[in-house]
């Protein structure tokens, strides 16, 4: 036993040395323990995500799916990106989960458990688009710093759960509410238990909107622990770091919230445009509110080769943040001429919408097929990168497959 | 006198000889108690635990801060100066990866980092900020990439109707 215990702490103190840090009472790791940085968790077995899914980060956790992956009307678990910006909560039990709505425009603090919200409040079910704000931030020149989305962070999926207006009609607000915070579980990455990872909102009118969910479910199931479990804050359209996750706290604001991640350049553009990679003033930035108009191209998977004469089967998604899409077109000829194609209406309000086509080439060579989408206001998505911003938000250019016809 | 130095020799000769039979016996009452709490030896074998803890440490040594084809393996982060840098003070909250899918010039490095430190707890980097500047800037360069680039790494494949 004691040569065990001595090579346990020859290979923690080697380990150590290694890491270049000390692994604090690493004398009562349990037996077999083997610290967390030397495990090389699987997330797609960790969160049930399908193997082409792309990890972009690990610590903390992001992962995007690619467009052909999106297929589906409705985003099963096992597609859907994951972006987190601090540690998953541990130890998570719903049956003491709590949510407390506070904050200087709240009538009264109150507390609801999780089942007090399930009993008390009608549910609803929505479809609810949720994308990144960043979502294709690696297509960005002057290139902008975080987790290089391409085209994957970005979901359709079904979620239940009750109206935060509800939740906050039966608190009360003060006539001076203007936004509300939301509070999470997650920890810091540093481990700071006095930080915040997260903690964004919206203006009461926004949170006050039917398609505001205190969600408890995601496509007719517990939500999955990397979505939120057991309580996520879901308001579509807009991005979705404003559907926080594992939620445990609202505040209500009679000013614009000033939690984690709402003010410098997180998920804030320039107000008026700027040249790229100009310098922005902080109080010329703007928080991003509802999402642009764009689409994405989930049939065939880029790469594909047919044979001359025959039709090309495309299909895919468009939505446009609080708007509808209106028109749909798609192009063979990089933007030269468009070809207008149906496009169905959301099966709810903020939830995205589908398109097809059948698409000819007159002959044979390389192509791009390319979408475009337009919202209810006539706003269309650009084919170049949209306007720069210094974190690389909102890039809502064309997407584009490649096609060989032989 | 003869008689007792005699006698006295003789039980000198008598313990020798008790010493031996009990040492003897002693010998194979261990070996007997051995095979009856132990009969598969395993005391003689290498330990299965001793096995795991030198794959560990081979892990550890050898594979913790391998280096393949000019990338540190357990992190990705490319073979140059001020690899050691990097990894120990900028992979301590976050992954690696955070680093390695990012491009900047020097300026946006150095603000990534004020930033860091200003807001997400990270430590004076002192005399080592320049080397971890220049690893940044050397292997991660900004990228011109224009308005829009054209499509890469497509992967074709017939398309059956």
């Amino acid at each position: 036993m004691k040569r065990r215990r001595f090579m346990n702490r020859a290979v923690l103190g080697s380990a150590t040395t290694i890491l270049g840090t000390d692994i604090v009472f690493s004398s009562f790791m349990p037996k077999g323990y083997q610290p967390l940085i030397l495990q090389d968790p699987n997330p797609f077995e960790m969160f049930n995500k399908d193997k082409g899914m792309e990890v972009l980060n690990d610590k903390p956790w992001n992962i995007e799916a690619k467009a052909h992956l999106l297929d589906d009307k409705i985003t099963p678990n096992k597609y859907m990106f994951i972006r987190n910006n601090g540690l998953i909560p541990e130890n998570i039990d719903a049956s003491s989960w709590t949510l407390t709505i506070d904050g200087e425009s709240a009538k009264q603090q109150k507390t609801f458990t999780l089942s007090e919200l399930k009993s008390n409040f009608p549910q609803y079910t929505y479809q609810l688009t949720l994308e990144c704000g960043g979502n294709g931030r690696s297509e960005f020149d002057p290139p902008a710093k975080g987790n290089q989305w391409t085209v994957g962070a970005v979901s359709c999926a079904t979620w239940t759960g009750v109206r935060l207006r509800d939740v906050l009609e039966t608190v009360g607000i003060k006539d001076d509410a203007i936004y509300i915070g939301y509070h999470a579980a997650d920890v810091h990455l540093s481990r700071d238990p006095d930080k915040e990872s997260i903690s964004r909102g919206a203006p009461i009118p926004k949170a006050l909107q039917n398609e505001t969910l205190l969600a408890f479910k995601m496509n007719g199931e517990d939500i999955p622990i990397a979505h939120g479990y057991p309580l996520r804050l879901v308001a579509g359209g807009w991005p979705a770091s404003v559907s926080g996750k594992w939620v445990n706290r609202i505040s209500v604001r009679n000013k614009i919230h000033d939690g984690e991640k709402m003010t410098g350049t997180s998920y804030r553009v320039p107000c008026n445009p700027i040249a790229p990679g100009e310098k922005v003033k902080d109080e010329d930035m703007c928080i991003i509110e509802s999402m642009p108009v764009k689409s994405l191209i989930t049939y065939p998977k880029s790469g594909a080769t047919i044979k001359i004469g025959n039709q090309l089967n495309i299909r895919g998604h468009a939505w446009a943040g609080e708007l509808e899409v209106s028109k749909m077109e798609y192009s063979i000829d990089f933007g030269t001429t468009w070809t207008i194609c149906p496009i169905e209406k959301p099966f709810n309000p903020l939830a995205w919408q589908h398109f097809s086509a059948a698409v000819d080439f007159p002959k044979k060579g390389y192509y791009e097929v390319w979408a475009r989408a337009t919202d209810s206001k006539g706003v269309s998505q650009p084919m170049l990168l949209p306007g720069w911003n210094p974190k690389g938000y909102l890039n809502n250019a064309c997407h584009r497959i490649a096609i060989k016809v032989g | 006198m003869v008689d007792h130095e005699k006698l006295v020799q003789s039980i000198k000769q008598i313990r020798k000889l008790m010493v031996v039979i009990v040492l003897c016996f002693v010998a194979v009452a261990s070996i007997l108690l051995y095979v009856l709490i132990d009969p598969t030896g395993s005391t003689f074998k290498s330990k299965q635990s001793l096995q795991e803890y030198v794959k560990v440490l081979e892990v550890d040594e050898v594979g913790f801060d391998k280096i393949e084809n000019g990338i540190h393996v357990r992190t990705g982060l490319i073979e140059a100066e001020g690899l050691t840098e990097v990894v120990n003070n900028c992979t301590n909250c976050h992954s690696a990866k955070l680093v390695t899918q990012n491009r900047m010039n020097k300026e946006q490095w150095i603000a990534t980092i004020r930033w860091m430190q200003e807001t997400q707890n990270l430590w004076n980097l002192g005399n080592k900020e320049e080397i971890i500047v220049n690893y940044l800037v050397t292997n991660y360069p900004s990228k011109k990439k224009g308005r829009r680039e054209i499509l890469t790494n497509i992967e074709w494949y017939e398309l059956k109707n």
